[in-house]
């Protein structure tokens, strides 16, 4: 299959008391369908990474492209109307909006892209809570849910646009074991499905069964 | 199509905590609600004293305004060197009268005017009561009652009697009501009266009114015409002024300009006689505006308050929003919409708590001592001030809201979200 991200001459500097190179040289090239982990010690830029990845952060050099996009150098709003349609992020802390009930919670990206009516993204988002065993939760609040279940809501509203690319920070990092099985069995399916998946990970388990690892040290991949 | 998800979060922001929408929205109602009861009480005044203004000030005036002109002296005649200079030091007129001389032509001119309504020729003159040993001041204004009456809505101020008295009874008065009751004098009862020149004359008191202004009903009286021109000894073509009432009262500026020239006599209009009326207004204006304006930008600092709150409160549902592709100006309407929706709410619970505590105030008895009178506060009801209340409710909502919305649209997500 083909490629589906790529980044050239990533670098990143934090500038605040004193400059600090903390995204070194990294060019990379992940394929639609797999399934990948980014792997490193604390602190070796993983999260930071990922997040210029994810076009959240766009303030770094080189070039990324998602899809055959060159998302490097677009606006603000472009980028948000990007990743509303092409980028799945999933949070280490679920990061659910807690007034609001699970499947509000997954139908709200759908909303905003406004592809579909509002029946038929109740329907889908109904179909994607059932997909991580969350449908009988659905009607209820998001503040009220497990930890283990709100992050399957997460996982759940991070698919429900069909996103060509699923980014996860520490999707694992808050869960227990049984929790985490869970949530490792929906990304493996989700791969099989040929969705992209790229999470960063400290579970050495987690990534063991993953297509590829991607290691960090230092802000360089190795 | 964004909007709607967004007012669905908006709406779901505001209802999860109700206690603070509430109070923000209390701001607002109290803010809107001075505005309109201000604005409903002083407007009030205002047309009070502009109707009881106008029920005693014609539109326009034509009065001889006697000229102190003194650029020709008699003292030329006695001094005839015009080598010498002659100084006159407090130079005094040797004789005027105070009448218009063509009046009879005036009046049937101003009768073919198509913009005038009315036409009342006076005659007025200053005149003494005898009250025992005193001697009250008063003033006698000479009418024709019935061009009077055209000018001024004087049936409904008359408390005692009937206007139609000075037709029939000979010698009648109908007195400001003031002004009998110092002299002590009902219907029925005689007054002396003197004027300045020192002749008398007996009137029998036929009738009372009031117009409302202490300074009126306690000096002014109706006489016929013939009755003043006959206490100051002069013929019937006597007149001093002539009130003019216009079929418009805007026209009465611009006319009064014209009469002046025509007739040349000086002419003046209700505005310009009623200066001092409409600087009070002016200044009841200001006031009503200055103090509705700072209840409503502390309403609007409240919200400012609480939007700020709530946006701290909120960033980690904004980085959220922002991550899943919600654009800036999406958070911008997030957070607007629900500052409007309390300044909307908050002004129509204004309009609606103003309206009860105007009409509360209505129903309220005045204090009435002597100056004005008057039943209860005088208050009136336009919705136009409904209008105005309910816009700049929402537009300090608007730009309280606007500040802390845009701080909200300007939150990077990586910084909260990183784990
Ligand atoms: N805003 C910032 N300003 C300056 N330095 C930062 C900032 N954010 C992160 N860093 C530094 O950048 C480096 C990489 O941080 P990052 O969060 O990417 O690490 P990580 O690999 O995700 O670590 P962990 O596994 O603990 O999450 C760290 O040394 C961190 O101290
Ligand atoms: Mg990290």
């Amino acid at each position: 299959m083909g490629e589906i991200l790529k980044t050239i001459q990533l670098n990143k500097y934090f500038r605040e008391i004193e400059e600090f190179h903390v995204i070194k040289n990294i060019n990379m090239s992940i394929n639609s369908g797999e399934f990948v982990c980014i792997t490193g010690k604390s602190g070796c830029g993983k999260s930071t990474l990922l997040y210029l990845l994810s076009t959240m952060d766009n303030d770094y050099e080189g070039e990324v492209f998602i899809n055959n996009t060159k998302v490097t150098g677009l606006t603000q709003n472009e980028l948000a109307a990007f990743r509303n349609e092409n980028i799945g992020f999933i949070f280490q802390f679920h990061f659910l909006l807690p007034e609001f009930t699970a499947l509000q919670n997954v139908m709200m990206p759908a909303l905003k892209l406004g592809k579909y009516s509002k029946e038929e993204i109740e329907e889908r988002a109904l179909a994607k809570l059932a997909q991580v065993q969350m449908k009988d939760y659905a009607h209820k609040l998001s503040g009220k849910l497990s930890g283990g279940q709100q992050q399957r809501v997460a996982v759940a509203r991070a698919l429900i646009n069909e996103p060509k690319v699923i980014m996860a920070d520490e999707p694992t990092g808050n869960l227990d074991s049984v929790n985490t099985g869970i949530v490792f069995d929906i990304f493996k399916d989700l791969a099989a499905k040929g969705n992209t998946i790229i999470a960063v990970t400290h579970d050495t388990d987690f990534a063991e069964k993953s297509d590829r690892i991607i290691e960090m040290k230092d802000g360089e991949i190795i | 199509m964004a909007l709607p998800v967004n007012l669905e979060i908006a709406k779901t922001h505001l209802l999860s905590r109700k206690k603070q929408s509430i109070v923000a929205m209390l701001g607002v109602t109290f803010g809107i609600a001075m505005f309109i009861l201000m604005i409903s009480f002083m407007k009030g005044v205002n047309q009070f004293l502009q109707d009881t203004m106008l029920s005693s000030t014609p539109d326009v005036r034509i009065f001889n305004d006697y000229k102190t002109d003194f650029s020709s002296s008699i003292t030329s005649e006695y001094f005839k060197d015009s080598n010498q200079l002659t100084i006159v030091h407090h130079p005094k007129p040797k004789d005027i009268s105070l009448n218009l001389k063509n009046a009879q032509q005036i009046i049937s001119d101003l009768h073919q005017n198509p913009k005038v309504l009315a036409v009342s020729p006076v005659v007025t003159s200053q005149v003494f009561y005898n009250y025992g040993p005193v001697q009250l001041n008063g003033i006698l204004k000479g009418v024709n009652i019935l061009d009077e009456i055209r000018l001024f809505d004087l049936k409904s101020k008359i408390i005692s009697g009937r206007l139609e008295n000075l037709l029939t009874i000979d010698n009648g008065i109908v007195m400001g009501v003031g002004l009998a009751e110092k002299l002590h004098v009902v219907i029925g009862d005689m007054v002396t009266l003197a004027t300045p020149s020192g002749t008398s004359m007996r009137l029998r008191v036929v009738g009372t009114y009031q117009i409302g202004i202490a300074a009126v009903d306690d000096v002014n009286s109706y006489v016929n015409i013939s009755t003043v021109q006959q206490v100051l000894g002069k013929d019937k073509n006597y007149i001093t002024a002539i009130n003019v009432k216009m079929k418009d009262i805007n026209y009465a500026h611009a006319e009064a300009f014209s009469f002046q020239k025509k007739y040349g006599y000086k002419a003046e209009d209700w505005e310009v006689t009623n200066a001092s009326v409409e600087a009070s207004n002016t200044v009841r204006d200001v006031l009503t505006i200055v103090v509705s304006a700072t209840m409503l930008i502390v309403a609007g600092f409240g919200i400012y308050n609480i939007m700020n709150m709530l946006i701290t409160n909120k960033m980690k549902d904004i980085a959220i929003l922002k991550a899943q592709g919600f654009a800036q100006k999406d958070i911008v309407q997030i957070f607007l919409a629900q500052s409007i929706t309390i300044g909307l709410l908050g002004a129509l619970a204004g309009l609606l708590f103003g309206f009860l505590l105007s009409y509360g105030l209505s129903c309220v008895p005045f204090p009435a001592k002597g100056f004005v009178s008057l039943k209860t506060f005088p208050v009136i009801f336009e919705v136009k001030y409904y209008v105005f209340g309910i816009l700049f409710g929402v537009i300090t909502t608007l730009v309280a809201g606007f500040m802390p919305s845009l701080k909200a649209s300007k939150i990077d997500p990586v910084a909260i979200l990183r784990g």
